[in-house]
Protein backbone atom coordinates (compact mmCIF):
# COMPACT_ATOMS: atom_id res chain seq x y z
CA UNK A 1 0.00 0.00 0.00
CA UNK A 2 1.26 3.46 -0.85
CA UNK A 3 1.72 5.63 2.21
CA UNK A 4 2.80 8.92 0.80
CA UNK A 5 2.04 9.77 -2.79
CA UNK A 6 3.34 12.92 -4.41
CA UNK A 7 2.64 13.63 -8.04
CA UNK A 8 3.70 16.69 -10.02
CA UNK A 9 4.48 18.79 -7.00
CA UNK A 10 5.38 22.29 -8.10
CA UNK A 11 6.61 24.96 -5.77
CA UNK A 12 6.81 28.53 -6.95
CA UNK A 13 8.67 31.28 -5.18
CA UNK A 14 8.27 34.91 -6.09
CA UNK A 15 11.54 36.71 -6.55
CA UNK A 16 11.68 40.28 -7.90
CA UNK A 17 8.16 40.00 -9.27
CA UNK A 18 8.90 36.81 -11.22
CA UNK A 19 7.65 33.38 -10.19
CA UNK A 20 10.52 30.91 -10.04
CA UNK A 21 9.79 27.21 -10.05
CA UNK A 22 11.97 25.88 -7.24
CA UNK A 23 10.39 22.46 -7.66
CA UNK A 24 9.13 21.50 -11.09
CA UNK A 25 6.72 18.55 -11.28
CA UNK A 26 8.37 16.33 -8.71
CA UNK A 27 6.86 12.89 -8.29
CA UNK A 28 7.63 10.57 -5.43
CA UNK A 29 5.84 7.76 -3.67
CA UNK A 30 6.68 5.74 -0.62
CA UNK A 31 5.16 2.32 -0.06
CA UNK A 32 4.77 0.58 3.25
CA UNK A 33 7.98 -0.91 4.66
CA UNK A 34 10.05 0.77 1.99
CA UNK A 35 13.25 2.74 2.39
CA UNK A 36 13.40 5.32 -0.34
CA UNK A 37 16.42 7.47 -0.91
CA UNK A 38 16.09 10.99 -2.24
CA UNK A 39 19.39 12.05 -3.75
CA UNK A 40 20.47 15.38 -5.11
CA UNK A 41 23.00 18.11 -4.67
CA UNK A 42 22.46 21.01 -2.35
CA UNK A 43 20.14 23.48 -3.99
CA UNK A 44 18.31 20.73 -5.84
CA UNK A 45 15.28 21.09 -3.61
CA UNK A 46 15.57 17.99 -1.43
CA UNK A 47 14.91 19.90 1.73
CA UNK A 48 12.06 21.82 0.08
CA UNK A 49 10.28 18.53 -0.55
CA UNK A 50 10.74 17.60 3.10
CA UNK A 51 9.33 20.96 4.15
CA UNK A 52 6.45 20.67 1.70
CA UNK A 53 5.49 17.28 3.15
CA UNK A 54 5.73 18.48 6.71
CA UNK A 55 3.84 21.69 5.92
CA UNK A 56 6.57 23.95 7.21
CA UNK A 57 6.87 26.17 4.15
CA UNK A 58 6.23 29.89 4.39
CA UNK A 59 2.61 30.64 3.40
CA UNK A 60 3.52 33.01 0.56
CA UNK A 61 5.16 30.21 -1.43
CA UNK A 62 2.76 28.65 -3.89
CA UNK A 63 2.42 24.87 -3.75
CA UNK A 64 0.46 23.09 -6.43
CA UNK A 65 0.28 19.35 -6.84
CA UNK A 66 -1.84 16.82 -8.66
CA UNK A 67 -1.57 14.66 -5.61
CA UNK A 68 -0.04 15.09 -2.20
CA UNK A 69 -1.70 12.42 -0.14
CA UNK A 70 -1.05 10.52 3.04
CA UNK A 71 -2.87 7.16 3.03
CA UNK A 72 -5.32 8.62 0.54
CA UNK A 73 -6.05 11.81 2.50
CA UNK A 74 -5.17 15.00 0.72
CA UNK A 75 -2.59 16.86 2.77
CA UNK A 76 -3.02 20.12 0.90
CA UNK A 77 -6.75 20.39 1.63
CA UNK A 78 -6.42 19.61 5.31
CA UNK A 79 -6.76 22.18 8.03
CA UNK A 80 -3.90 22.79 10.39
CA UNK A 81 -5.04 20.67 13.30
CA UNK A 82 -5.71 17.58 11.19
CA UNK A 83 -2.35 17.96 9.58
CA UNK A 84 -0.61 18.43 12.90
CA UNK A 85 -2.21 15.23 14.12
CA UNK A 86 -0.69 13.29 11.24
CA UNK A 87 2.66 15.00 11.66
CA UNK A 88 2.67 14.23 15.36
CA UNK A 89 1.85 10.56 15.22
CA UNK A 90 2.45 9.15 11.76
CA UNK A 91 5.23 11.13 10.17
CA UNK A 92 8.40 12.03 12.02
CA UNK A 93 10.93 14.41 10.56
CA UNK A 94 14.62 14.74 11.32
CA UNK A 95 15.64 18.17 10.10
CA UNK A 96 18.88 18.94 8.39
CA UNK A 97 20.91 20.82 10.93
CA UNK A 98 20.20 19.38 14.38
CA UNK A 99 21.88 22.21 16.23
CA UNK A 100 19.70 24.76 14.49
CA UNK A 101 16.53 22.68 14.75
CA UNK A 102 16.71 22.11 18.51
CA UNK A 103 15.78 24.82 20.97
CA UNK A 104 18.99 26.43 22.26
CA UNK A 105 17.45 27.81 25.45
CA UNK A 106 15.89 24.64 26.87
CA UNK A 107 17.69 21.59 28.20
CA UNK A 108 17.52 18.56 25.94
CA UNK A 109 15.73 16.49 28.59
CA UNK A 110 12.86 18.99 28.69
CA UNK A 111 12.61 18.96 24.89
CA UNK A 112 12.53 15.21 24.83
CA UNK A 113 9.82 14.93 27.48
CA UNK A 114 7.72 17.34 25.50
CA UNK A 115 7.94 15.23 22.36
CA UNK A 116 6.56 12.07 24.03
CA UNK A 117 2.88 11.62 23.12
CA UNK A 118 0.50 11.51 26.09
CA UNK A 119 -0.90 8.10 25.13
CA UNK A 120 2.44 6.50 25.97
CA UNK A 121 2.30 7.42 29.61
CA UNK A 122 -0.11 5.30 31.53
CA UNK A 123 0.63 5.98 35.15
CA UNK A 124 -1.93 6.50 37.82
CA UNK A 125 -0.85 9.74 39.44
CA UNK A 126 0.42 12.96 37.95
CA UNK A 127 3.62 12.98 40.02
CA UNK A 128 4.68 9.73 38.44
CA UNK A 129 4.52 11.17 34.96
CA UNK A 130 7.91 12.85 35.00
CA UNK A 131 9.84 9.77 36.04
CA UNK A 132 7.92 7.69 33.52
CA UNK A 133 8.89 10.14 30.78
CA UNK A 134 12.49 10.03 31.91
CA UNK A 135 12.39 6.25 31.69
CA UNK A 136 11.21 6.45 28.09
CA UNK A 137 13.86 9.04 27.25
CA UNK A 138 16.56 6.89 28.78
CA UNK A 139 15.49 3.83 26.83
CA UNK A 140 15.22 5.70 23.52
CA UNK A 141 18.55 7.47 23.82
CA UNK A 142 20.36 4.28 24.71
CA UNK A 143 18.80 2.67 21.70
CA UNK A 144 20.29 5.17 19.26
CA UNK A 145 23.69 4.72 20.85
CA UNK A 146 24.26 7.77 23.01
CA UNK A 147 26.78 6.82 25.66
CA UNK A 148 26.32 9.28 28.50
CA UNK A 149 22.54 9.61 28.50
CA UNK A 150 22.16 11.42 31.84
CA UNK A 151 24.65 14.07 30.81
CA UNK A 152 22.98 14.46 27.43
CA UNK A 153 19.56 15.06 28.97
CA UNK A 154 21.04 17.62 31.32
CA UNK A 155 22.82 19.69 28.67
CA UNK A 156 21.95 22.47 26.31
CA UNK A 157 22.45 22.08 22.58
CA UNK A 158 25.67 24.07 22.41
CA UNK A 159 27.35 21.81 24.96
CA UNK A 160 27.19 18.69 22.85
CA UNK A 161 29.05 17.63 19.72
CA UNK A 162 27.22 17.49 16.40
CA UNK A 163 26.87 13.75 16.14
CA UNK A 164 25.31 13.42 19.60
CA UNK A 165 22.76 16.11 18.68
CA UNK A 166 22.03 14.24 15.49
CA UNK A 167 21.43 11.02 17.39
CA UNK A 168 19.27 12.90 19.86
CA UNK A 169 17.16 14.22 16.98
CA UNK A 170 16.73 10.69 15.68
CA UNK A 171 15.70 9.42 19.12
CA UNK A 172 13.22 12.26 19.47
CA UNK A 173 11.71 11.51 16.07
CA UNK A 174 11.36 7.81 16.85
CA UNK A 175 9.71 8.18 20.24
CA UNK A 176 6.21 8.61 18.82
CA UNK A 177 6.63 5.31 16.91
CA UNK A 178 5.89 6.82 13.50
CA UNK A 179 4.94 4.95 10.34
CA UNK A 180 7.13 7.12 8.16
CA UNK A 181 10.42 8.65 9.10
CA UNK A 182 11.71 11.49 6.96
CA UNK A 183 15.41 11.84 7.59
CA UNK A 184 17.02 14.90 6.05
CA UNK A 185 20.73 14.22 5.82
CA UNK A 186 20.91 12.20 9.06
CA UNK A 187 24.49 11.04 8.62
CA UNK A 188 26.13 14.30 7.73
CA UNK A 189 29.47 14.91 9.37
CA UNK A 190 29.52 11.57 11.11
CA UNK A 191 32.49 9.28 11.15
CA UNK A 192 32.18 5.95 9.43
CA UNK A 193 31.51 3.78 12.46
CA UNK A 194 28.83 6.08 13.92
CA UNK A 195 27.25 6.34 10.51
CA UNK A 196 27.07 2.62 10.29
CA UNK A 197 25.48 2.42 13.71
CA UNK A 198 22.73 4.86 12.66
CA UNK A 199 22.19 3.07 9.39
CA UNK A 200 21.87 -0.32 11.03
CA UNK A 201 19.40 1.19 13.50
CA UNK A 202 17.31 2.45 10.58
CA UNK A 203 17.56 -0.90 8.90
CA UNK A 204 16.48 -2.85 11.96
CA UNK A 205 13.58 -0.48 12.59
CA UNK A 206 12.50 -0.96 9.02
CA UNK A 207 12.79 -4.71 9.38
CA UNK A 208 11.27 -5.21 12.82
CA UNK A 209 8.73 -2.47 13.25
CA UNK A 210 7.82 -1.85 9.60
CA UNK A 211 9.01 1.72 9.57
CA UNK A 212 9.12 3.35 6.15
CA UNK A 213 11.94 5.80 5.65
CA UNK A 214 12.48 8.64 3.24
CA UNK A 215 16.23 9.01 3.38
CA UNK A 216 17.33 12.36 2.05
CA UNK A 217 21.06 12.59 1.53
CA UNK A 218 23.86 12.89 -0.93
CA UNK A 219 25.99 10.27 0.72
CA UNK A 220 25.77 7.52 -1.86
CA UNK A 221 27.62 5.01 0.24
CA UNK A 222 25.10 5.28 3.06
CA UNK A 223 22.22 5.13 0.62
CA UNK A 224 23.47 2.08 -1.17
CA UNK A 225 23.69 0.17 2.08
CA UNK A 226 20.11 0.73 3.20
CA UNK A 227 17.76 1.97 0.52
CA UNK A 228 15.45 -0.15 -1.63
CA UNK A 229 14.49 2.52 -4.11
CA UNK A 230 16.04 5.77 -5.17
CA UNK A 231 14.79 9.07 -6.56
CA UNK A 232 17.37 11.33 -8.13
CA UNK A 233 16.65 15.02 -8.11
CA UNK A 234 18.43 17.69 -10.10
CA UNK A 235 17.71 21.37 -9.69
CA UNK A 236 14.09 20.83 -8.71
CA UNK A 237 13.27 18.17 -11.29
CA UNK A 238 13.12 14.44 -10.71
CA UNK A 239 15.45 12.95 -13.26
CA UNK A 240 15.25 9.29 -12.40
CA UNK A 241 13.31 7.01 -10.14
CA UNK A 242 13.52 3.27 -9.60
CA UNK A 243 14.86 0.32 -7.61
CA UNK A 244 18.29 1.14 -6.24
CA UNK A 245 20.16 -1.82 -7.59
CA UNK A 246 19.13 -1.36 -11.19
CA UNK A 247 19.64 2.41 -11.10
CA UNK A 248 23.11 1.84 -9.74
CA UNK A 249 23.98 -0.76 -12.36
CA UNK A 250 22.49 1.00 -15.36
CA UNK A 251 21.59 4.61 -14.83
CA UNK A 252 19.43 5.96 -17.68
CA UNK A 253 19.92 9.63 -17.03
CA UNK A 254 23.36 11.22 -17.58
CA UNK A 255 23.08 12.97 -14.25
CA UNK A 256 22.48 9.75 -12.31
CA UNK A 257 25.50 8.31 -14.04
CA UNK A 258 27.63 11.28 -13.03
CA UNK A 259 26.38 10.91 -9.48
CA UNK A 260 27.20 7.20 -9.31
CA UNK A 261 30.62 7.82 -10.84
CA UNK A 262 31.46 10.46 -8.27
CA UNK A 263 31.89 7.90 -5.49
CA UNK A 264 35.22 6.16 -6.01
CA UNK A 265 34.19 3.46 -3.53
CA UNK A 266 31.79 2.02 -6.09
CA UNK A 267 34.54 1.57 -8.60
CA UNK A 268 37.21 -0.71 -7.18
CA UNK A 269 38.65 -1.17 -10.68
CA UNK A 270 39.55 2.52 -10.78
CA UNK A 271 43.29 3.08 -10.59
CA UNK A 272 44.31 5.08 -7.51
CA UNK A 273 45.00 8.74 -8.26
CA UNK A 274 43.37 8.60 -11.65
CA UNK A 275 41.03 11.51 -12.35
CA UNK A 276 37.36 11.01 -11.56
CA UNK A 277 34.71 11.71 -14.13
CA UNK A 278 32.90 14.91 -13.29
CA UNK A 279 30.33 17.11 -14.95
CA UNK A 280 31.51 20.59 -15.76
CA UNK A 281 30.14 23.59 -13.94
CA UNK A 282 27.85 23.72 -10.94
CA UNK A 283 24.18 23.46 -10.21
CA UNK A 284 22.35 26.55 -11.53
CA UNK A 285 21.01 29.09 -9.06
CA UNK A 286 17.28 29.75 -8.83
CA UNK A 287 17.63 33.07 -10.63
CA UNK A 288 19.33 31.52 -13.63
CA UNK A 289 17.49 28.29 -14.32
CA UNK A 290 17.92 27.01 -17.87
CA UNK A 291 14.76 26.26 -19.84
CA UNK A 292 13.84 22.71 -20.74
CA UNK A 293 15.92 20.00 -19.16
CA UNK A 294 17.78 21.77 -16.41
CA UNK A 295 20.86 19.59 -16.79
CA UNK A 296 21.15 20.80 -20.40
CA UNK A 297 24.11 23.21 -20.19
CA UNK A 298 26.20 20.70 -18.25
CA UNK A 299 25.12 17.52 -19.98
CA UNK A 300 27.65 15.74 -22.20
CA UNK A 301 24.85 14.24 -24.32
CA UNK A 302 22.78 17.40 -24.75
CA UNK A 303 21.30 18.09 -28.17
CA UNK A 304 18.87 20.53 -29.66
CA UNK A 305 15.79 18.73 -28.34
CA UNK A 306 16.90 19.33 -24.76
CA UNK A 307 15.44 22.86 -24.69
CA UNK A 308 12.03 21.18 -24.31
CA UNK A 309 11.28 19.73 -20.91
CA UNK A 310 11.39 15.93 -21.26
CA UNK A 311 8.24 14.06 -20.25
CA UNK A 312 8.56 11.22 -17.75
CA UNK A 313 8.81 7.79 -19.37
CA UNK A 314 8.47 4.47 -17.64
CA UNK A 315 10.33 1.25 -18.37
CA UNK A 316 10.34 -1.77 -16.07
CA UNK A 317 9.26 0.03 -12.88
CA UNK A 318 11.74 2.77 -13.59
CA UNK A 319 10.91 6.29 -14.52
CA UNK A 320 13.26 8.76 -16.15
CA UNK A 321 13.11 12.14 -17.80
CA UNK A 322 15.61 12.44 -20.60
CA UNK A 323 15.49 12.77 -24.36
CA UNK A 324 18.66 10.79 -24.90
CA UNK A 325 18.98 8.24 -22.10
CA UNK A 326 21.92 5.93 -21.63
CA UNK A 327 21.67 2.14 -21.79
CA UNK A 328 18.45 2.17 -23.82
CA UNK A 329 18.18 1.29 -27.48
CA UNK A 330 16.71 3.89 -29.78
CA UNK A 331 13.57 1.84 -30.60
CA UNK A 332 12.66 1.31 -26.99
CA UNK A 333 13.15 4.96 -26.53
CA UNK A 334 10.11 5.88 -28.57
CA UNK A 335 7.76 3.83 -26.40
CA UNK A 336 6.64 6.33 -23.88
CA UNK A 337 4.17 5.58 -21.25
CA UNK A 338 3.66 9.00 -19.81
CA UNK A 339 1.44 8.00 -17.00
CA UNK A 340 2.09 11.24 -15.21
CA UNK A 341 0.35 13.31 -17.85
CA UNK A 342 -2.82 11.22 -17.96
CA UNK A 343 -3.53 11.18 -14.28
CA UNK B 1 65.54 12.80 2.17
CA UNK B 2 62.01 13.56 3.12
CA UNK B 3 60.31 16.88 2.61
CA UNK B 4 58.50 17.13 5.90
CA UNK B 5 59.37 15.06 8.92
CA UNK B 6 57.62 15.00 12.24
CA UNK B 7 59.75 13.82 15.15
CA UNK B 8 58.26 12.96 18.55
CA UNK B 9 55.57 15.58 18.34
CA UNK B 10 53.66 15.98 21.59
CA UNK B 11 50.77 18.13 22.63
CA UNK B 12 48.70 18.49 25.75
CA UNK B 13 46.38 21.17 26.97
CA UNK B 14 47.21 20.70 30.64
CA UNK B 15 46.13 23.83 32.51
CA UNK B 16 48.36 25.71 34.90
CA UNK B 17 48.99 24.16 38.36
CA UNK B 18 46.57 26.47 40.15
CA UNK B 19 43.55 25.43 38.05
CA UNK B 20 41.02 23.41 40.02
CA UNK B 21 39.14 21.59 37.29
CA UNK B 22 41.64 19.30 35.61
CA UNK B 23 39.33 16.79 34.02
CA UNK B 24 39.55 17.31 30.28
CA UNK B 25 43.21 17.09 29.43
CA UNK B 26 43.88 15.92 25.90
CA UNK B 27 47.19 14.28 25.14
CA UNK B 28 48.49 13.86 21.64
CA UNK B 29 51.59 12.02 20.69
CA UNK B 30 54.15 10.79 20.11
CA UNK B 31 53.76 11.40 16.40
CA UNK B 32 56.48 10.42 13.94
CA UNK B 33 56.14 10.39 10.20
CA UNK B 34 57.77 11.54 6.98
CA UNK B 35 56.14 13.08 3.94
CA UNK B 36 57.95 13.01 0.62
CA UNK B 37 57.65 15.35 -2.30
CA UNK B 38 54.61 14.74 -4.47
CA UNK B 39 53.13 12.38 -1.95
CA UNK B 40 49.61 12.45 -0.60
CA UNK B 41 49.37 11.61 3.04
CA UNK B 42 46.06 10.99 4.76
CA UNK B 43 45.08 11.09 8.39
CA UNK B 44 41.98 9.15 9.34
CA UNK B 45 40.43 8.32 12.67
CA UNK B 46 37.27 8.57 14.71
CA UNK B 47 35.92 11.82 16.16
CA UNK B 48 37.98 13.32 18.99
CA UNK B 49 41.03 11.36 17.95
CA UNK B 50 43.07 14.50 17.38
CA UNK B 51 43.18 14.49 13.58
CA UNK B 52 42.45 18.17 13.08
CA UNK B 53 44.66 19.05 16.02
CA UNK B 54 47.56 17.24 14.40
CA UNK B 55 46.99 19.24 11.22
CA UNK B 56 47.00 22.47 13.17
CA UNK B 57 50.16 21.45 15.04
CA UNK B 58 51.96 20.81 11.77
CA UNK B 59 51.02 24.19 10.35
CA UNK B 60 51.70 25.92 13.64
CA UNK B 61 48.15 27.16 14.15
CA UNK B 62 48.34 25.54 17.60
CA UNK B 63 51.68 25.66 19.46
CA UNK B 64 53.19 22.25 20.08
CA UNK B 65 54.32 21.11 23.54
CA UNK B 66 57.39 19.17 22.50
CA UNK B 67 59.01 17.61 19.46
CA UNK B 68 60.12 18.85 16.10
CA UNK B 69 58.61 19.58 12.72
CA UNK B 70 61.37 19.59 10.11
CA UNK B 71 61.06 20.87 6.57
CA UNK B 72 63.93 19.77 4.32
CA UNK B 73 65.87 18.99 7.48
CA UNK B 74 65.44 22.44 8.98
CA UNK B 75 63.10 23.16 11.88
CA UNK B 76 59.92 24.93 10.92
CA UNK B 77 59.59 28.31 12.63
CA UNK B 78 58.06 31.67 12.02
CA UNK B 79 60.61 32.66 9.40
CA UNK B 80 59.98 29.83 6.95
CA UNK B 81 56.58 28.50 7.94
CA UNK B 82 54.37 30.56 5.66
CA UNK B 83 56.40 29.73 2.56
CA UNK B 84 56.52 26.01 3.11
CA UNK B 85 53.42 24.71 4.90
CA UNK B 86 49.95 26.13 4.29
CA UNK B 87 46.57 25.02 5.47
CA UNK B 88 43.10 24.73 3.96
CA UNK B 89 40.77 24.85 6.94
CA UNK B 90 37.74 22.66 7.45
CA UNK B 91 34.56 24.51 6.45
CA UNK B 92 36.57 26.44 3.87
CA UNK B 93 33.63 28.68 3.09
CA UNK B 94 33.45 29.87 6.68
CA UNK B 95 37.16 30.58 6.80
CA UNK B 96 36.86 33.24 4.07
CA UNK B 97 36.32 36.82 5.12
CA UNK B 98 32.91 38.00 3.87
CA UNK B 99 33.88 41.67 4.11
CA UNK B 100 36.75 41.83 1.63
CA UNK B 101 37.05 40.82 -1.99
CA UNK B 102 38.81 37.67 -3.12
CA UNK B 103 41.72 39.71 -4.46
CA UNK B 104 42.38 41.40 -1.15
CA UNK B 105 42.01 38.13 0.66
CA UNK B 106 44.72 36.64 -1.52
CA UNK B 107 46.88 39.76 -1.36
CA UNK B 108 47.20 39.66 2.40
CA UNK B 109 49.62 36.70 2.62
CA UNK B 110 51.72 38.29 -0.13
CA UNK B 111 51.87 41.61 1.72
CA UNK B 112 52.94 39.92 4.94
CA UNK B 113 55.42 37.44 3.55
CA UNK B 114 56.92 38.79 0.35
CA UNK B 115 58.50 41.96 -0.99
CA UNK B 116 56.64 42.00 -4.30
CA UNK B 117 55.55 45.30 -5.80
CA UNK B 118 51.80 45.98 -6.18
CA UNK B 119 51.75 45.08 -9.89
CA UNK B 120 53.68 41.88 -9.27
CA UNK B 121 51.24 40.97 -6.53
CA UNK B 122 48.34 41.57 -8.89
CA UNK B 123 49.89 39.30 -11.51
CA UNK B 124 50.64 36.64 -8.95
CA UNK B 125 47.04 36.64 -7.74
CA UNK B 126 45.70 36.38 -11.27
CA UNK B 127 48.03 33.48 -12.01
CA UNK B 128 47.00 31.67 -8.86
CA UNK B 129 43.31 32.18 -9.61
CA UNK B 130 43.86 30.67 -13.03
CA UNK B 131 45.78 27.80 -11.52
CA UNK B 132 42.85 26.70 -9.36
CA UNK B 133 40.42 27.03 -12.25
CA UNK B 134 38.88 30.40 -11.51
CA UNK B 135 38.84 33.43 -13.77
CA UNK B 136 41.04 36.51 -13.27
CA UNK B 137 37.81 38.49 -12.91
CA UNK B 138 37.11 36.69 -9.67
CA UNK B 139 39.66 39.08 -8.18
CA UNK B 140 36.84 41.55 -7.61
CA UNK B 141 34.28 39.07 -6.30
CA UNK B 142 33.11 38.76 -2.74
CA UNK B 143 32.49 35.52 -0.92
CA UNK B 144 28.72 35.57 -1.24
CA UNK B 145 28.95 35.82 -5.03
CA UNK B 146 30.69 32.47 -5.33
CA UNK B 147 29.25 28.95 -5.22
CA UNK B 148 30.47 26.31 -2.75
CA UNK B 149 32.91 24.81 -5.20
CA UNK B 150 34.33 28.20 -6.11
CA UNK B 151 34.73 29.14 -2.45
CA UNK B 152 36.66 25.91 -1.98
CA UNK B 153 38.89 26.94 -4.86
CA UNK B 154 39.50 30.36 -3.33
CA UNK B 155 40.50 28.69 -0.06
CA UNK B 156 42.88 26.51 -2.03
CA UNK B 157 44.24 29.51 -3.92
CA UNK B 158 44.94 31.23 -0.61
CA UNK B 159 46.94 28.20 0.47
CA UNK B 160 48.85 28.00 -2.82
CA UNK B 161 49.66 31.67 -3.33
CA UNK B 162 52.95 31.54 -1.43
CA UNK B 163 54.14 28.50 -3.40
CA UNK B 164 54.23 26.14 -0.43
CA UNK B 165 55.72 22.68 -0.55
CA UNK B 166 53.16 21.07 1.74
CA UNK B 167 49.44 21.78 1.90
CA UNK B 168 47.48 20.54 4.90
CA UNK B 169 43.80 20.18 4.04
CA UNK B 170 41.33 19.56 6.84
CA UNK B 171 38.14 17.95 5.50
CA UNK B 172 38.35 19.73 2.14
CA UNK B 173 35.50 17.72 0.62
CA UNK B 174 33.07 17.47 3.51
CA UNK B 175 30.78 20.32 2.53
CA UNK B 176 30.85 19.67 -1.21
CA UNK B 177 28.29 17.98 -3.41
CA UNK B 178 29.24 14.84 -5.30
CA UNK B 179 29.86 16.36 -8.72
CA UNK B 180 31.71 19.40 -7.35
CA UNK B 181 33.68 17.05 -5.13
CA UNK B 182 34.91 15.08 -8.12
CA UNK B 183 35.97 18.34 -9.74
CA UNK B 184 37.95 19.33 -6.64
CA UNK B 185 39.59 15.91 -6.40
CA UNK B 186 40.63 16.20 -10.03
CA UNK B 187 41.95 19.71 -9.44
CA UNK B 188 44.06 18.56 -6.49
CA UNK B 189 45.45 15.62 -8.44
CA UNK B 190 46.30 17.92 -11.34
CA UNK B 191 48.02 20.47 -9.09
CA UNK B 192 50.00 17.74 -7.43
CA UNK B 193 51.21 16.44 -10.77
CA UNK B 194 52.11 19.94 -11.99
CA UNK B 195 53.66 21.47 -8.91
CA UNK B 196 54.96 18.42 -7.06
CA UNK B 197 53.03 19.39 -3.93
CA UNK B 198 52.78 17.17 -0.92
CA UNK B 199 49.27 17.01 0.52
CA UNK B 200 48.25 16.06 4.00
CA UNK B 201 44.55 15.19 4.05
CA UNK B 202 42.42 14.89 7.10
CA UNK B 203 39.22 13.18 6.16
CA UNK B 204 36.26 11.05 7.14
CA UNK B 205 35.53 9.95 3.63
CA UNK B 206 37.44 6.70 3.35
CA UNK B 207 36.43 6.16 -0.26
CA UNK B 208 38.25 9.31 -1.34
CA UNK B 209 41.17 8.69 1.01
CA UNK B 210 41.64 5.34 -0.60
CA UNK B 211 41.50 6.84 -4.04
CA UNK B 212 43.92 9.74 -3.67
CA UNK B 213 46.43 8.96 -0.96
CA UNK B 214 49.73 7.12 -1.01
CA UNK B 215 50.17 6.65 2.72
CA UNK B 216 47.63 6.74 5.50
CA UNK B 217 47.95 7.02 9.24
CA UNK B 218 45.21 6.06 11.66
CA UNK B 219 44.76 8.08 14.83
CA UNK B 220 43.05 6.85 17.95
CA UNK B 221 42.76 8.82 21.19
CA UNK B 222 45.61 11.12 20.24
CA UNK B 223 48.00 8.38 19.22
CA UNK B 224 49.11 7.21 15.83
CA UNK B 225 48.22 3.56 15.86
CA UNK B 226 49.00 2.63 12.31
CA UNK B 227 51.12 4.05 9.53
CA UNK B 228 51.24 2.15 6.27
CA UNK B 229 50.74 2.49 2.52
CA UNK B 230 47.06 3.09 1.77
CA UNK B 231 46.47 -0.05 -0.26
CA UNK B 232 48.08 -2.21 2.42
CA UNK B 233 46.08 -0.54 5.15
CA UNK B 234 42.78 -1.05 3.35
CA UNK B 235 43.61 -4.64 2.49
CA UNK B 236 44.90 -5.66 5.89
CA UNK B 237 44.39 -3.27 8.81
CA UNK B 238 46.40 -4.26 11.88
CA UNK B 239 45.21 -2.23 14.86
CA UNK B 240 41.74 -2.56 16.41
CA UNK B 241 40.83 1.06 15.69
CA UNK B 242 41.77 0.86 12.03
CA UNK B 243 39.98 -2.46 11.66
CA UNK B 244 36.90 -0.87 13.14
CA UNK B 245 36.93 2.04 10.69
CA UNK B 246 37.78 0.10 7.59
CA UNK B 247 35.40 -2.76 8.23
CA UNK B 248 32.63 -0.26 8.82
CA UNK B 249 33.46 1.31 5.47
CA UNK B 250 33.39 -1.97 3.60
CA UNK B 251 30.28 -3.14 5.39
CA UNK B 252 28.43 -0.14 3.99
CA UNK B 253 29.71 -0.90 0.54
CA UNK B 254 28.20 -4.37 0.51
CA UNK B 255 24.53 -4.22 -0.22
Amino acid sequence: MILLDIRNLTLEIESNGVLVKALDKVSLSICEKEIRALVGESGSGKSLIVLAISGALPPQWIITADRLTWRGQNLLKMNTSERQKIMRRDIAVIFQDPKAALDPSVKLGEQFRESIPDEFINVRWWWQRRSEKNQIALAQLTRVGIKDVKKCLNSYVHELPDDVCQKFMIAMALVSQPTLLIADDPTRGMETSTKRQILSLCKSLNHNSDLSILFVSHDLLAISSIAHAITVLYSGQTVEDGPLESVRRKPFHPYSKALMDSAPSFRPELHPKSPLTALKGTIPTLQHLPIGCRLGPRCPRAQKACVNTPVPRTIHKRQYRCHFPLHIEAEENTVDNNEGENL
Amino acid sequence: MSLLSIRNLYYDNAPAWYTLNKKDIFYLGPVNFDVHEGETFSIIGSNNSGKSLLGKLITGAVPKSAGEVLINGEPLDNTNRANSVRMVFSHSSQSLNPGISVGRMLEEPLLLNTTLSPSERFDKIRDTLRLVGLMPDHYYFYKHMLSDGQQQRVALARALILDPKVVVADEPFAALDPSVRSQTVNLLLKLQAELGLAFIFISHNLGIVRHISDRTIVMHNGEVVENSPTQTLFADPQHEASKHLIHAHFAMLKV
